[in-house]
């Protein structure tokens, strides 16, 4: 039987998959420790996309992303320096799957720097919806990457830490960790203290940014309201920028 | 003993519980132990067929490999939901083709439905990107001209020809996958050759 060359090269037309193919289909996992204990971290091609304390992780998973889960080598690169000093803004992250309004809350909040806490409403406005400060809560409190996106760092302006992925008490303990004063924070609440200024830089701040923390006492103003500080002559921080909340 | 239970399992008389699993192919009893570590089996055992029937329908390397990234991805959402008995009463391969074949036939009547000629789009490849330089010159010598003729086929014996003669799948499989009698399948197969002799100027 002679071989039919138009067979012969459908036949050849066969080939296989790239091998990269997999990681575009599947997520990998890891586990990583973190500040509150070891976490499960899935992550995919485009970075990660679920951070998970405690059991039920691959069930949690499966039931958010509807993707196969395969145990990965080693960590993505990044990951295990970025739980252990909270600084995780080089981190690529996964956000797909959330609407656009969640993910600009998750990359506001990844603004936030280490040792520093924002109000809801300050989240909010960041993102445009200056009057969505409950949803802002909401979609803070379905982070699918917490402590690589630190949601623990947006917080209720009476110096209370408010809820949390993980629980409040994980909130406050990783806020204290990370060098928060929650206890100064509650005392400035109970005066109606919720911005600082000082009087040689003329400048107001958010009692945690790294600004106010420098202003020694006697050059130390407190403010209820941005408005009032900006009457007495004051002008918003530009790092932690106060004017976006007021 | 176990082998005479397999063929029965085969000739579709008895559905197989959970004592038959083991006269199942390694695919189905991986699925069975592990719906992820069975994916990975999955894919593996039927990565090759899959791409290689998306890479020759729509014709593009990168078209092919988003076809078979979702084929995979539905293929696994849907076996979450499904009953141990479902999944072990799968035939992997026709299931998973049949998706692909869903999928592509989708997108082809969405893009005839508005086809926007996309000046900045990059410039159709079919050309695997690890290729060598060598590889790439001597295979288009040969399969890149018939690739180029299977795409001016139409649909339905492109679908035919591609399932019978590139991946080599039985009548009765392609008729399941495409959802005609095998005689449909035949005729395709026939027309869409004779067709490909033609425009290649074949004898």
């Amino acid at each position: 039987m002679t071989q039919d060359p138009l067979l012969a090269g459908l036949a050849a037309l066969a080939t296989d998959a790239p091998d990269g193919l997999l990681d575009r289909i599947a997520a990998r996992w890891v586990t990583a420790p973190g500040p509150l204990g070891e976490v499960s971290v899935a992550f995919t091609d485009q970075g990660i996309s679920y951070v998970h304390l405690g059991d039920g992780f691959a069930a949690a998973f499966r039931a958010r992303a509807g993707r196969p889960l395969l145990p990965a080598d080693r960590p993505p690169a990044g990951l295990v320096p970025a739980l252990r000093t909270g600084r995780s803004s080089g981190i690529a992250l996964d956000l797909r799957g959330l609407s656009d309004f969640q993910r600009d809350v998750l990359l506001a909040a990844r603004t936030i720097p280490r040792g520093e806490v924002r109000p809801y409403a300050w989240v909010a406005a960041r993102v445009g919806r200056p009057k969505a400060v409950r949803a802002v809560g909401a979609a803070l409190g379905a982070n699918p990457v917490p402590l690589l996106v630190p949601c623990h760092r947006v917080t209720r302006s009476d110096g209370v830490a408010g809820d949390y992925v993980f629980g409040a008490t994980a909130k406050e303990r990783l806020l204290l960790a990370e060098g928060v004063d929650l206890d100064a924070l509650r005392g400035l609440a109970r005066e109606r203290v919720f911005y600082l200024a000082s009087d040689t830089t003329g400048v107001v701040c958010f009692p945690t940014c790294h600004n106010a923390r420098r202003i020694t006492s006697a050059h130390r103003h407190g403010f209820r309201s941005l408005a009032q500080a900006q009457e007495a002559g004051y002008r918003p921080c530009r790092t932690c920028k106060p004017a976006l909340a007021a | 003993m176990a082998g005479q239970a397999c063929n029965r399992i085969r000739a579709g008389g008895v559905l197989p519980g959970v004592s038959d699993i083991d006269c199942l192919d390694p695919v189905r009893k991986a699925l069975l132990d592990d719906l992820d570590e069975g994916f990975a089996e999955l894919f593996g055992v039927y990565r090759g067929v899959v791409f290689s029937t998306a890479l020759r329908l729509s014709g593009r390397w990168a078209d092919a490999e988003d076809l078979t990234a979702e084929t995979f991805l539905r293929a696994y959402r849907a076996m979450a939901g499904y009953e141990r008995d479902r999944i072990a009463a799968l035939q992997p391969r026709a299931w998973l083709l049949t998706i692909l074949l869903n999928i592509w036939r989708n997108c082809a009547r969405a893009k005839s439905r508005k086809p926007p000629p996309d000046l900045r789009e990059e410039p159709v490849d079919t050309v695997d990107p690890r290729e060598s330089v060598e590889d790439a010159a001597a295979r288009r010598e040969t399969g890149d001209e018939l690739a180029e003729l299977l795409g001016m086929l139409p649909d339905e014996q492109r679908a035919a020809v591609v399932l019978k003669h590139v991946v080599d799948l039985p009548v009765s499989e392609i008729a399941r996958v495409l959802r005609i009698p095998q005689g449909t399948v035949k005729s395709h197969v026939s027309r869409g050759l004779k067709r490909l002799r033609t425009l290649g100027g074949a004898p």
